[in-house]
């Protein structure tokens, strides 16, 4: 093997030894590769042999890269993927190195990375993807991307570098349109909603307002998979007279089912013959909610919801998700760079659903933002506490008896997590995972 | 206990100018916000939202607009043509309106693009805007006859002031027009144009209802009646940014 990429392990290795003992960091270590050898990426990916496949979009991609990788390993696949949720390709080679051989290739039969929009070009870059699956676009840190155009021509040119096959959203026009972008022989897959819940599309939309070329894609296949729920909790993923399912969450939701319906078409198509729709449904089942996307901790016998929001788009899914059932409710809104720095995006979300019970506690850098946000929804607000971690404290006192639900934005949760880790001794909560 | 709503003080027709695509960045909040405050202060709102190729209103007492992309500014063209001598007759008379990002653009001498085509615009506000590679993008303060007045700036557009066009405010943090002579915005009759989302209008309650004033006026031919409206929250969020950004 080339010295280069030898040194770019031990370098990478040892730095990482480095940023435990300091206690922190995920994303060191991949920088230390990456500067000492650019050409570390395609060639630890150069043996997995069964599939590079990289799951982009604006929403779900880590709920769907988790659901995706829980169906491809209970098919007895061994897959590698970027759990530590560090969505960059400095953090891809973070979660490699522990995985590489002296050789520095990685020994498994398959790579699922989630990976953002500008992120997912740059692996693209060093690395043809194999496969793609593009989710959607919608409004997320405008002041990082700029445009939602901009977003959609990076998904394009990401499916534009994959060798073998793309999987589209069908009821996403930024998303759909790229089918007709795409090189001949790449295999297109669809996936969608089904037309019994097609009115509940425009909760999940963005609108698109290019002009002309109205693209609509082609009529549902054998291979496209749609969802059609059966009731509140459970659906079948329907491909063309044959359903997988009936399928029942650990998360809740629209946007979840949405999720597992990319993940079970990604699948089938990268597994062919040997998908097996029983083996789908238990390991659909068996997923637990991501890091902020619904998961739950018990305080004193009640549960605590924390729900991760970030854009309209999201926070608009997450109130239909969660207030049918209203519970006391705190919301921190931080504008750091991860949590975008612009929170006019609250004003794109209709709070209203939230009028009936309240918001006890606004908290974060915003809190007073977001407290007058609620004013124009004419939703109560009872305490408004900047100190995210005094707002907890004073939150979960203030309902000790009852279940509660946490609204926020990134980095709130980051910090929030390791508040409850310490103060309600849940282990290994504070950390992402 | 009065058993009936007090009497509306009259209606107030408010126009948004192409929501589908131009209001991108939080800017229907704006309108929210403006639906509301009219509520509060005893009239009664009337909100259009203008589409293009849609007949425009016959009264007219508050017009808004917002940002958009490169995109929805071309859908809306052509539709500005249309209604432009309208537009220009109602800012000539008075009626406010407060013009965002890309629609204050659009509402400016022109847009010049880095190729060096010139796009003419409606003239209404006397600044010609150039076209950059950079992005002025982050928190911004300005200080206005209005009071000091934040939002958040993302535009690439650099827009210049003509000589005897008065800004709408000075920046004390922020681009605000170009990032060079530190002023912010224009202000001619009561068209206001500035680079603030935010949205503006929540987050600067003053600023909202002197255009709320303006258009109550020309609504009813009776000088503002407004109510005294509990603004703690928005002032509390207000200074608190201010002093983040400018101690
Ligand atoms: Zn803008």
């Amino acid at each position: 093997m080339p010295l280069r990429n030898t040194i770019a392990v031990v370098a990478g290795k040892a730095a990482r030894v480095g940023a435990r003992v300091r206690g922190g960091g995920s994303a060191l270590p991949g920088l230390v590769a990456e500067t000492v050898d650019p050409g570390f990426l395609a060639r630890a990916l150069s043996e997995v042999r069964g599939g590079i496949v990289v799951v982009t979009g604006t929403n779900g991609k880590t709920t769907t890269t988790k659901m995706l990788v829980a169906l491809l390993r209970a098919h007895g696949k061994r897959v590698f993927t970027n759990p530590t949720g560090s969505n960059f390709t400095r953090g891809v080679i973070s979660s490699m190195l522990p995985e590489l051989g002296r050789s520095g290739r990685l020994d498994t039969d398959m790579a699922v990375l989630e990976l953002d929009e500008a992120h997912a070009l740059r692996f693209a870059a060093a690395v043809a993807p194999t496969h793609a699956l593009l989710l959607n676009v919608a409004r997320d840190q405008l002041d990082r991307f700029a445009e939602i155009d901009h977003t959609a021509a990076l998904l394009e040119q990401l499916a534009g570098c994959t060798t073998s096959g793309v999987v589209l959203n069908r009821d996403d026009s930024f998303v759909a349109r790229i089918a007709a972008t795409l090189r001949l022989g790449v295999t297109v897959r669809w996936f969608g909603v089904h037309a019994a819940i097609a009115d509940r599309l425009p909760e999940l939309l963005e609108q698109d307002v290019r002009f002309g070329d109205d693209f609509t894609a082609p009529p549902a296949t054998a291979d496209d998979g749609l969802l059609r729920p059966v009731d509140d909790r459970a659906f079948d993923v329907v491909f063309g007279d044959d359903p997988v399912g009936p399928v029942t969450l650990r998360q809740r939701g629209l946007a979840a089912m949405i999720n597992a319906t990319a993940a079970t078409t990604t699948a089938r198509l990268l597994l062919g013959g040997a998908f097996d729709p029983a083996t789908a449904v238990t390991a659909l089942a068996a997923v637990n909610p991501p890091f902020g996307r619904g998961e739950t901790v018990m305080i004193d016998g009640q549960p605590l919801e924390l729900v991760l929001v970030k854009n309209p788009a999201g926070f608009t899914v997450a109130l239909g998700t969660y207030t049918s059932t209203p519970v006391a409710t705190m919301i921190a809104i931080n504008d750091n760079d991860a949590d975008g720095r612009d929170v006019s995006w609250l004003y794109d979300v209709d709070f209203s659903s939230l009028r009936a019970r309240g918001v006890a506690w606004t908290s974060g850098v915003r809190a007073w933002d977001m407290a007058l946000r609620l004013e124009y929804d004419d939703v109560a607000v009872e305490q408004v506490e900047p100190d995210l971690t005094r707002a907890l404290d004073a939150f979960v006192a203030a309902y000790h008896d009852e279940p509660k639900r946490l609204f926020c934005t990134y980095t709130a949760m980051m910090a929030l997590r390791r508040t409850l880790a310490a103060r309600h001794g849940l282990a290994g909560f504070g950390e992402e995972g | 206990m009065p058993d009936t709503a007090p009497a509306s003080k009259g209606t107030i027709t408010v126009v948004h100018l192409y929501p589908r695509e131009m209001s991108i960045y939080g800017d229907l909040g704006n309108t929210r916000c403006v639906a509301v405050r009219i509520r509060r202060h005893g009239y009664t709102p009337n909100v259009v939202q203008h589409h293009p190729g849609a007949d425009w209103p016959a009264d007219v007492h508050l017009v808004l607009g917002g940002g958009g992309q490169d995109s929805g500014q071309a859908r809306v063209e052509a539709d500005l043509v249309e209604i432009a001598d309208r537009l220009r007759g109602l800012a000539a008379d008075g009626v406010p309106m407060m013009m965002i990002c890309g629609t204050y653009q659009l509402f400016g001498n022109a847009f010049v693009t880095v190729e060096g085509t010139r796009l003419p615009g409606l003239g209404i506000l006397d600044v010609t805007t150039h076209g950059n590679a950079k992005r002025m993008i982050g928190p911004t303060v300005l200080d206005t006859e209005f009071g000091t007045v934040v939002g958040y700036e993302n535009h690439s557009g650099s827009t210049t002031l003509s000589p005897g066009q008065k800004p709408f405010g000075v920046v004390r943090h922020g681009y605000g027009n170009n990032g060079d002579d530190r002023t912010g915005g224009a202000r001619t009759h009561n068209v206001f144009g500035h680079y603030l989302h935010g949205p503006v209008l929540p987050a600067n309650p003053r600023f909202a209802d002197a255009l709320i004033g303006y258009a109550a006026e020309r609504a009813t031919g009776r000088p503002f009646e407004p109510e005294e409206l509990d603004d703690r929250t928005a002032d509390e969020a207000r200074t608190r940014q201010v002093r983040r950004l400018v101690g």
